[in-house]
Order: structure tokens, then sequence, then C-alpha cells
């Protein structure tokens, strides 16, 4: 420990990163990355949350009141793309280039280099993506999914929504591959793989996934700019393809992706619950495999996407089947986190409070999700707001409300400042409430016959989306408390120790807060790595 | 049913504040899944309501003891951890086989009804739905009869961006039609479902219904509408099909047999005025096809 | 600090900033706009070539900046072991990426194909959308799209050519693999030639799959506009052979820096990732050559 304040101390003064703008274009330091990863995040939230505002300000009542259909589906597409590629993978990326080389014992990530490039293709990407909106034709309005052959009906934008997809899937697999080789090759000595903390677990496990399933997501996109552009048919049948082959290569890539979204989120909570109940984290190793397991299912469920399209019967039952065995190692882990909450010694600061809120809401949504892998019950859920209610209850409340977990357990790290506890205790409760109110009553919307992707709709089900409409104004307003609180604390929090939470273990609160500008530069002692390390 | 009855009684629970302000007709009371009006809508309604009452015990169990952690073991109380509490293979085996059984108990209806809506053998009727940018056409192959089914105009004129009609005050908003899809109750019909230009979805809540249509290949399914429930029922596209993807939706006109079969000889007759001639070869064509090759016993 | 300066070879060399990821970045996003730009028609479409161009100067610089730094004994064995797996796991994603047109290909076959010729669960597809069509591969469709005026084409024969690029390939596997051990043993005189045999084999290859294709385009009315026959052979053996002009290339420079007396018996991480590359390169043609030219 001290020796690494000795070293760490000197090294500040005379350190070699560049000044000014360099600093940041031409930053190879996991914690200039990270921050930028996490800005970049933030931003992309909050502009594809402006969308969202925008679609339940239309969908407050029936009849159009503001946009065309056109616009209606692009905000649709947009809000989707924007909150997956632009707002959550790069927080998570952002997360783990802050926290894994604290948490491993290393200096920084493995490939310094390639880790600036994957941050810096990002927001020429999102440059491509948003400003399809400005090009005839207006912004992807196929949904974020992109079918074709509706998606073959883009105008201009369908090249730009391409090559941006091209480009997210680069920064992903190049971000993926340093996570990978940092886990692998960096961590100190002495931190077997079964003593890594959980967050970095899942980000193992999340990197391979992403390794797995972006290239094929490219892959498919240049499908579609091939059929679109250069005369192949892949996906129309007078040539011998099938529009439905590209759902098919799709959801082999998406629901995967979908974990990609939750896992660090699991890995997060993982963190947060022991914390703050005073005790370690109940079956560690039922974690890591249970994690392991979930993986490898998403690789077989896809089809659950698709149960519509009029596949064989045997198809339906598999992916039927297999889809509903997630529910058991997901299951698990619920039971661990609740397990590792008993006979423990609960306090209530901001991130458990979201890792609670996380643990409850997360799991509706996982109920939602087994009732829609029912294929008979399916058909009736398919494309209504049933499925829109289930996923968004798994993403906001679940991989939103890990991100903020996370943000809030470790700012303090990041800043060696304590951020506004009160106010985040507000910003905790005001989302609470208001994203169920937001998203509860699209269960009954769906149940009740309301399809999706539609800016208008029949009066009987104006009621509950005023409601849903209101909500989500409230939620979106109570964001705003976020980037204050964080403001906030930069300028003028309360600086603190190395350890900012009483319960809180691992190498990253070993180290001095902030950290220094090379985390460990001398590898941690055993003394250190036996305080710190999971086990 | 006493569980539905229950059922109900959470769902209104839980929109509680606004049943209050609930009038007769109003939207709030829509909260749950319609039982329809044939025997796979019924089917599929109380697979959803079972599943849904598994995923409520669950909850309450699971929830049950968070809550409990949550009151009991709280610092402020004075709870000191007991951190020997961090392994426990029987329990864990325990928390595995458990979720295990309770999907066997929920795959095993859900197969069976599977089954069930996949068989698509000794249908009597046959119409091929075609969905197109944006509306459908109804080809009752057999007969010769087709026509096309759009948004009706009312809808269509208030759902003009700022149209200054208020929805309320047309009838059926968004859920009307110009031609009604006509079918007779009581009768095993197949649709032959299909897309024009992209893939749109046919949907029809009250008969458990929704195929995609997807252009270049044909999907079949079939409903059987309960003798006693002619009238008319109502659905909507279920896949995003592009700008008035909101604005294509399915009307089902159910009659008798009698009056369904008096319908179908009167618009035949219609049809084959209408048709300048060759148009009705180019109908009948693959019907030839279907029959001499149909796996089905034809009625 | 230690290693901030990289004067201790033990520690593990973290760079002070690069100015080559953010001209990648660039260089990529000028390329990108350019093809926005030439698919849309619109003017913009030359500022792919500054892209390009800038592209090149990034790796060159990129790549130059990392050997010379690996020629001071920069880097130490950690860091070396970072770049093989880095390496390792790009090659799977591409791995992957083909996977997905592999994928495309055997949909087509062994479900869409048929499926459009009346089998399975979608009877009617046949019945009443494409009557006269019976499902066969090779095909472009039920509608003949593409191919020559009347439809037709003919498929591209896995013997001649397809069967000596299969061996040239399979020798250059060989012929690296010889030029590997040389390297280890200090043979660098056998080094030399066995890599550049390696290179030349490589290029050879692609100069058959060109002449191929001319024969395709103009003789067999096989072209990628003929049908999910055509799109999934020239996309899969296209981006093949894009990536076998990339192996090769990547082969020349390393037997450039051979000749400039780099690498050690013990140290040549970047011979081992081009090697390495060759054989994934190498693999995706065997399967290739078995379910697209000859099953
Ligand atoms: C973070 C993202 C995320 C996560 C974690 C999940 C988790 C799950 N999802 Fe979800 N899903 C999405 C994101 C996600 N989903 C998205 C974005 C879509 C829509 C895409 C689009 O069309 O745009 C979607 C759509 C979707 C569909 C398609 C619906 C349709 O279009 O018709 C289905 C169908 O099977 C499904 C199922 C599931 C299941 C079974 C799980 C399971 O993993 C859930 C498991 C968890 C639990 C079950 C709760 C905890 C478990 C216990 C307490 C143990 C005991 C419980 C039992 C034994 C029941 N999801
Ligand atoms: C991680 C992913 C993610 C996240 C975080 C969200 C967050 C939200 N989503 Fe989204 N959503 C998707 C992923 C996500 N969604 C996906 C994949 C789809 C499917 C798309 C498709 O069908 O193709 C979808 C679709 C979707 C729909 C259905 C649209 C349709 O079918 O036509 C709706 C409708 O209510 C919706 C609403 C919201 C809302 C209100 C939020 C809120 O949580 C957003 C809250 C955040 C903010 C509001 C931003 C911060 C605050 C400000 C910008 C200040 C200004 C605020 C005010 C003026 C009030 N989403
Ligand atoms: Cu047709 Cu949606
Ligand atoms: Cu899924």
């Amino acid at each position: 420990m001290a020796e690494v304040l000795t070293h760490a101390e000197p090294h500040d003064e005379h350190d070699h990163k560049p000044h000014g703008w360099r600093r940041w274009v031409y930053s190879t330091n996991h914690k200039d990355i990270g921050t930028m990863y996490l800005v970049f995040a933030c931003l992309m939230f909050f502009i594809g949350g402006g969308a969202a505002m925008l679609i339940r300000l239309e969908l407050f009542k029936p009849g159009l009141q503001f946009f065309d259909p056109q616009f209606f589906n692009s905000l649709t597409t947009m809000h989707a793309l924007i909150m997956i590629f632009g707002a959550i993978m790069p927080a998570w990326t952002g997360l783990a280039n802050w926290m894994i080389p604290m948490q491993l014992g290393a200096p920084d990530m493995a490939l310094p280099r390639l880790n600036n490039l994957s941050f810096w293709i990002l927001p020429f990407a999102f440059t491509l993506l948003i400003g399809s909106f400005f090009v005839p034709g207006g912004a992807p309005a196929g949904g974020w999914t992109m079918y074709p052959p509706l998606i073959l009906q883009t105008g201009a934008a369908f090249p730009m929504l391409i090559f941006a997809v091209h480009l997210m899937g680069a920064s992903s697999i190049l971000g993926a591959i340093n996570v990978i080789v940092t886990i692998m090759n960096m961590r100190a000595p002495g931190i077997s793989l079964l003593r890594m903390p959980l967050f970095v677990w899942t980000w193992l496990i999340t990197a391979y996934l992403l390794i797995a399933v972006m290239p094929v997501l490219a892959g498919a996109v240049t499908m579609l700019l091939t059929d679109h552009f250069f005369g192949t048919t892949f996906f129309t049948a007078a040539g011998g393809g099938d529009p439905v082959m590209f759902q098919h290569i799709f959801w082999f890539f998406g629901h995967p992706e979908v974990y990609i979204l939750i896992l660090p989120a699991f890995g997060i909570v993982s963190e947060v619950i022991p914390t703050f109940s005073r005790k370690p984290l109940f079956g560690y190793e039922t974690m890591v495999y249970a994690t392991a397991s979930i993986a490898f299912l998403s690789f077989i469920v896809w089809a659950h996407h698709m149960f519509t399209v009029g596949m064989p019967l045997a198809a339906q039952l598999f992916f039927m089947l297999s889809t509903m065995l997630i529910a058991v190692p997901t299951g698990v882990k619920v039971f661990n986190w609740t397990a590792t909450m008993w006979k423990g010694s609960l306090s209530f600061e901001p991130p458990m409070l979201f890792a609670l809120a996380f643990l409850f809401l997360f799991t509706i949504g996982g109920f939602s999700g087994l009732m829609l892998a029912i294929v008979p019950a399916d058909y009736q859920y398919q494309d209504t707001y049933f499925v829109v209610a289930h996923f968004h209850y798994v993403l906001v409340p679940g991989t939103i409300f890990g991100i903020m977990a996370g943000v809030y357990y470790w700012l303090p790290k990041w800043t060696g400042r304590m951020y506004d506890l009160k106010l985040a205790t507000w910003h905790f409760w005001l989302s609470t409430i208001f994203v169920n109110v937001l998203f509860f009553p699209q269960h009954f919307l769906g149940l009740a016959g309301m399809p999706r992707r539609i800016p208008d709709y029949a009066v009987q089900f104006t009621d509950w989306n005023m409601v849903s409409s209101l909500g989500g104004f409230g939620f979106g307003l109570s964001q705003l408390l976020f980037p204050y609180l964080i403001w906030k604390c930069v300028r003028g929090g309360v600086p603190i120790g190395n350890r900012a939470w009483e319960g809180a273990h691992g190498l990253e609160w070993e180290l001095p807060s902030p950290p220094p500008f090379h985390s460990w530069t001398t590898p941690p002692s055993d003394a250190v790595i036996a305080r710190g390390a999971a086990h | 049913m006493i569980r539905e009855k229950l059922a109900h009684l959470v769902f209104a629970l839980a929109a509680s504040v606004a049943t209050l302000t609930a009038h007769a007709e109003s939207g709030w009371n829509q909260l749950n899944m319609t039982q329809g009006v044939t025997h796979i809508s019924r089917e599929i309604y109380h697979l959803h309501m079972r599943i849904f009452w598994i995923c409520v015990a669950i909850g309450v169990v699971v929830f049950g003891v968070m809550i409990w952690s949550i009151v009991n073991y709280r610092k402020s109380k004075g709870a000191v951890p007991d951190v020997t509490v961090v392994h426990n293979t029987k329990v864990e085996i325990i928390w595995t086989i458990v979720p295990v059984i309770i999907l066997v108990v929920m795959a095993v209806p859900a197969a069976k009804t599977l089954v069930e809506i996949e068989d698509t053998t000794k249908t009597e009727l046959t119409v091929k739905v075609t969905g197109f940018q944006w509306g459908w056409q109804y080809d009752y192959l057999d007969d010769g009869v087709m026509y096309f089914s759009r948004l009706d105009h009312h809808s269509d004129a208030a759902r003009e961006l700022l149209s200054g009609i208020d929805p309320e005050s047309v009838e059926h908003y968004l859920l009307n039609v110009d031609h009604p899809f006509v079918v007779p109750v009581d009768t095993k019909v197949r649709l032959l479902v299909t897309g024009a230009d992209v893939i749109h979805s046919w949907w029809l809540p009250a008969f458990g219904v929704k195929k995609d249509a997807i252009p270049g290949f044909v999907n079949e399914a079939w409903f059987k509408i309960d003798k006693d429930k002619p009238g008319l029922y109502r659905g909507q596209c279920a896949e995003l099909c592009g700008r008035d993807h909101g604005f294509m939706p399915i009307v089902v006109d159910a009659r008798s047999k009698e009056d369904f079969a008096a319908w179908l000889k009167q618009k035949a007759a219609e049809q084959k005025q209408a048709a300048a001639p060759g148009a009705a070869p180019a109908t009948a064509a693959p019907t030839a096809a279907t029959e001499e090759r149909a796996p089905w016993p034809k009625s | 600090m230690a290693n901030a300066h990289a004067t201790d070879s033990n520690a593990y060399y973290i760079p002070h900033g690069s100015p080559w990821p953010i001209r990648a970045s660039v260089a990529l996003f000028a390329m990108m706009l350019g093809g926005v730009g030439y698919l849309n028609d619109w003017a913009g479409g030359w500022i792919f070539l500054p892209g390009v161009v800038l592209l090149a100067y990034m790796f060159f610089g990129w790549f130059s900046t990392v050997i010379g730094e690996n020629q001071h004994g920069t880097y130490n064995l950690q860091v070396d072991r970072s770049f093989r797996m880095g390496m390792m796991w790009f090659i799977f994603s591409e791995v992957m990426f083909f996977g997905a047109f592999f994928g495309a290909l055997f949909y087509a076959r062994v479900l869409a194909v048929p499926w459009l010729g009346g089998e399975g669960v979608k009877v009617f597809t046949n019945f009443i959308l494409w009557p006269q069509f019976e499902a066969v591969w090779p095909t472009n469709g039920p509608a003949h799209v593409g191919g020559l005026a009347n439809g037709v084409f003919t498929p591209m024969a896995p013997t001649p050519i397809p069967a000596i690029n299969t061996a040239i390939l399979l020798t250059s596997g060989l012929t690296v693999t010889i030029a590997h051990h040389a390297l280890r043993s200090g043979h660098r005189g056998r080094l030399a030639v066995f890599l550049a045999l390696t290179f030349l084999l490589g290029f050879t290859f692609v100069g058959l799959q060109a002449h191929e294709y001319g024969e395709a385009y103009r003789d067999l009315g096989l072209r990628l506009t003929t049908g999910i026959y055509g799109s999934t052979f020239f996309m899969l053996t296209g981006f093949h052979g894009l990536h076998v002009s990339i192996g090769a290339i990547m082969l020349t420079v390393i037997w450039l820096r051979v000749l400039r007396g780099h690498f050690t018996p013990n140290r040549h991480f970047a011979f081992e990732a081009v090697a390495w590359y060759w054989h994934f390169v190498d693999v995706v043609w065997l399967g290739l050559f078995i379910f697209v030219y000859w099953l």
C-alpha cells in the first residue's frame, strides 16, 4: 500500500501524460478513456431519452398530435439504437476501463493504443447515425431490428445506418479483445481467476459474447447493404433467399446482445450487495458458473423472437424449452443475492438502493420474459406493448439501474470525493417510482391488444398511455439530477479516504482516492491482496 | 372461474387509483388478455393465466424473503452480519431443481396447446390473406372471390396529423375497415398468409391467431369460431411495415354458415360479372394446383 | 515511474499517448462518408480516397512505432503475450464474421430453397407462389434472377482452378511452417526463401481467383446478382479473397523485415501472428472448397 503511494506520488509530478486536448484525443490511459466512455454514454442516454420523450409525447393521447408516422418510426428506431449501442454498451466499457485494471492490480489496460481506438471510433459512428436524421428520406425507420424488406425502403440514411453499425461493431470487438487480454494477462500475481471480483468475471464473459456475435451482426448488415445496392438476393424469395433468414442471423446476434447488456449489471449488483450487507457474496463460484451457463444458453434461444414467422413445430418447441431453461441460472443468481442479504447487516446508501430496486424489478422483467417464452401465449404477446414492458423492465430498472449503482458505488473512488448522498437518494426514489408508472401500465396495454411501433392508437388505450407518458416525463426529468450530482461531486464533494464504504472489499479500495495516473505501478503485495481480493 | 376473478382483482388493484375515475366503457379496466371466441384462444388465455399465477407465487416467495431480510437485517437495528453464511450446497441444489420442476409444469401444457395449433388438417374453407402497404387482400381460393380491405374513411380522415377530428368521435377509431373479412362460424377456416411487399402480421386477438405475412412465402394458420359467437372481431397488423403500419386494421365479420354461404354465392356472382375475361383463370390457376396436390381431404 | 520510461524491460510498457488511433478513426470516417456519398450518388464520394491514404499512412506509422519500440526492447514478455492473445481473439472474431455468411449459405441450401420447392412446413409457398419451381442446388431462385439473358447460369466447377487453388493454399501453409522452423533454428536464408514462396503462392491464388471471376462473369452468367447461389458464392469467396490479399501483403512486410534482420529465434510475435492469420485464411478456404464448390 504505502509503497504504491510512494511510487505514485513522485510520478504525478513528472508524469509524461500529454496535456491539453492531446491528453484526451491521444489518450492511452485507462482512466481517461474510461471517463470519455462514460461521458459519451451519458450524452447518448440523454439523446436517446430525448427521443423516448418525444415518443411518449406523441402517444400521450390518440390522434396524431406532433409527428408524421414515418418520423415516429424513426424516433423509435433511433431511440433503441442510441440507447443500446450509444448509451449502455459504452457505459459498460467505460466502467470496465476504470475498474478492471484497478480490481486486478494492473497498471493499465493491456493494449492502451487499441483502447483509444475503440473509444474514438464511437463519436464518428454516432455522427453518421444521428446525422441520418438530416438526409433525404429521414433517419432509418424500420425498427432497431432492421428487418428486410422494410429496411431496404430506407432513403439516403440506409448506407449511413449500415456503416454506423459496422463502426460500432468494430469498436465493441476491439474493446472486448482488450478486456479479455487485460483479464487473462494483467492480473497481479496471486490473483487467480477464482479470486477475481464478479464484475470482472461477468465482463470477461460479456467480452466473449461480444467477440462472438458482433461480427455476425456486421455480416448481417453487410448482406443488407449488398441486397440493397449490389443486387444480391440473400433476403429475397424470388432469388432463392428468405427475408426470415435475416431475422435468424440478426437474433443470433440479438439475443446474446441482450445478455451483453445485462451481465455486467449482474456483476455490479454482486459487488454492491455484499458491501452494504457487510457479508461476503453467497455462493461466489456458483455465481460464476451461473453466469457462464447463461452466456452459453444465450446462443441457442435466438428464435424466441420469431415465434410468429412460421417455424416448424420442432423448432418452436426447442426454442421454447431452451429459452425457459435460462430462468434456472438466472434464478440461482437472484437467490444467491437474496441469500447474501440474509443474516447480513444492511445499510441503504444509494448504490445499495439501486441494487435492491434492480433485484425486484429485473425479476419482474424476467417473469414477463418467461411468459413470452411460452409459444402459444407469445402468439398473443408478440409485437405488443407487453414485450415493450418486458424489455424495459430488464433494460431500465435492470441495466440502467445497474449502471447507476456502479457509478454511485465507485464515483467517490474516481473523484476522491463523496457526492450528495441525500440528493442521490432522491434520484433513486423518483426514478424507481416513475419507472414503474412508466412501464407497468404497458403490460396492460399489451395484453389489451395494443401493438408496438404505432404512432396512434384506438381510444380504449388512451388512459394507460397517458399514465405511461406522465411516468415517462417524470422519469426523464428525474434523470437530470444525475449529471448535476456528478458535476457537484467533482466540484465540491467532501474528500474521502481510500475506502469509501465501510463494508467495501476489493483491490480498488486499497488504492488512494482518486487513484494515481497508472493504477498499480507495482503489483499489490500479498498482504494487500489478502485484504482486498474477493477470496 | 374463481382464479380469473382473483386475477382481475389483482390487476384492478394495480390500477385501483385509476379505476376510481373509471366510467363504463373506459380503458382503465382493459387490463388482461381476451379469452376470445375460439377453443384455441381460450386455451392460450388459460396458459397465460397459469404462468402468470406461477410467477406471482414465485414472486411472493422470493420478494417475501428479500423484504424480510431488508426489514430484519438492518444495521440501523443493530444487526450483526453472520459472515459464515457464504455457501450451502444443499439449498443451492434445491433452488436449482425446484425451478426446473416448475418449468416442466409450465412447458407441458404449453407444448400440448402448440401441437393443437400447428395441426392445420381437416380445414373446411381456405382463404389466402395477403398483407400489403397498407391493407389486406382476402382471396377465397376455392370460390374465385377476392377483395381488398383497408382502413375505413372515417378513421382515415381523423388520423391525419392535426386533423382536428376528435378520435373519440369516430366509432372504432383505427379498428374499422371498408370491407370486413367475412367467414362462417363453427368452421375450421385455414388462412394462407403471405405478404406483397414487406413483412406484415395478421393478428386477431379474439381468435388467438398471429401469423407473419412474409413476401415470397406462405404461412398457414387456422381458427374455428364458436357456433354461438357470430359478430365483428377486430385486430391489427402486428409487424412494423412502414409509415402506415398503425393504420391497417383487420375486421372479421363472422356469420352463421347459412348467411356465409349466401354471401359467398352472391359475392362470387358479382365478381364474375365485374371480372374482365382472363382475370378469373388467374385466380383459378393456383386453385387447380392446390386441388390436385392438396394433402388434406377437401370438404 | 519505471514503466512510464520503459527503461526497465521487466515492467509492462504503457505508451503515454499516441496520435495513431485517432488518425485511424478519422480515416475510417472519411472512407465511410465517401462510401455513403458514392452509394447515394452524392458529390462527396471522393472523400473516400483521402480516407484510404490516411489509413495507409496510419498503418505504416502505427506499425513503425510499435516495431521501433519492439526493436528497442521496450516490450517484455508480458507485452508479447498481450499481443498474441489480442491477435488470436481478433482472428476468432474474423471466424465469426465468415460464420455469418456460411450460416446464410446453409440456411438457403437446407431450408429456404427446399421450402420454396414446397417441402416441409411451407407446402403452400410452392403451390401458390412458385408452382413451377423445383428445389435444386445450385439455383438462382424461382424467378431465375440474374444470370445470362435467359436467366440460366453455370455453377463454378470444383476443377480445375479451385482444386489448383486448394493445392496452392495448402502448400503455402506448408511453406510458412517451414519458414517458421527455419526462423526458430536460425536458418535466415531458408526463412527468407520459404517466406517469399509463401506470399508468392498467395498472390498466385488471388490471380487465379480473379481469372475465375472473369470467366464466371463473362461466360458462365455467374454473377453477384445471380440469385442466392451467386450471392453466397461471391460474398464468401470475395471476402476470402480479400483476406488472402491482406495476408499476402502482411507476409510481404514480414519478409522485408526478415531481410532487415528483424526477429530472433525466440522473439518473433509479428511473424507468428501473420502465420496464424495465414492458416486461418487457409482453413476458411477448405470450408469454401467443400461447401461452395464441391458439394
Ligand atoms: C437486458 C436485456 C434482456 C434480458 C435480461 C432478457 C431476459 C429474458 N427475455 Fe427478453 N427481451 C429483451 C431484453 C432482455 N430479455 C429485448 C430488448 C427484447 C425485445 C427485442 C425486440 O423485439 O425489439 C426481448 C424480447 C424477448 C422475447 C420475444 C418476445 C416477442 O417479441 O414476442 C422473449 C421470448 O421468449 C424474451 C424472453 C426472455 C427470457 C425468458 C429472459 C430470461 O433471461 C429471464 C430470466 C429471469 C427470470 C425468470 C427471473 C428470475 C428468476 C427466478 C426468480 C427463478 C425462478 C423463476 C422461475 C422458475 C419462473 N425476451
Ligand atoms: C437500453 C435500452 C433502452 C432504454 C434505456 C430505454 C428507455 C426508455 N424507453 Fe425504450 N426502447 C428500447 C430500449 C430502451 N429504452 C428498445 C430496444 C426499443 C424497441 C425499439 C423498436 O421497436 O425498434 C424501445 C422502444 C420504446 C418504446 C416503444 C416505441 C414503439 O414501439 O413505437 C417506448 C414507448 O414508450 C419507449 C420508451 C422509453 C422511455 C420513456 C425510456 C426512458 O427510460 C428514457 C429516460 C431517459 C431520458 C428521458 C433522458 C434523460 C432526460 C432528458 C433528455 C431531459 C429531458 C426530459 C424531459 C423533457 C421530460 N421505448
Ligand atoms: Cu402491415 Cu404492419
Ligand atoms: Cu431474446
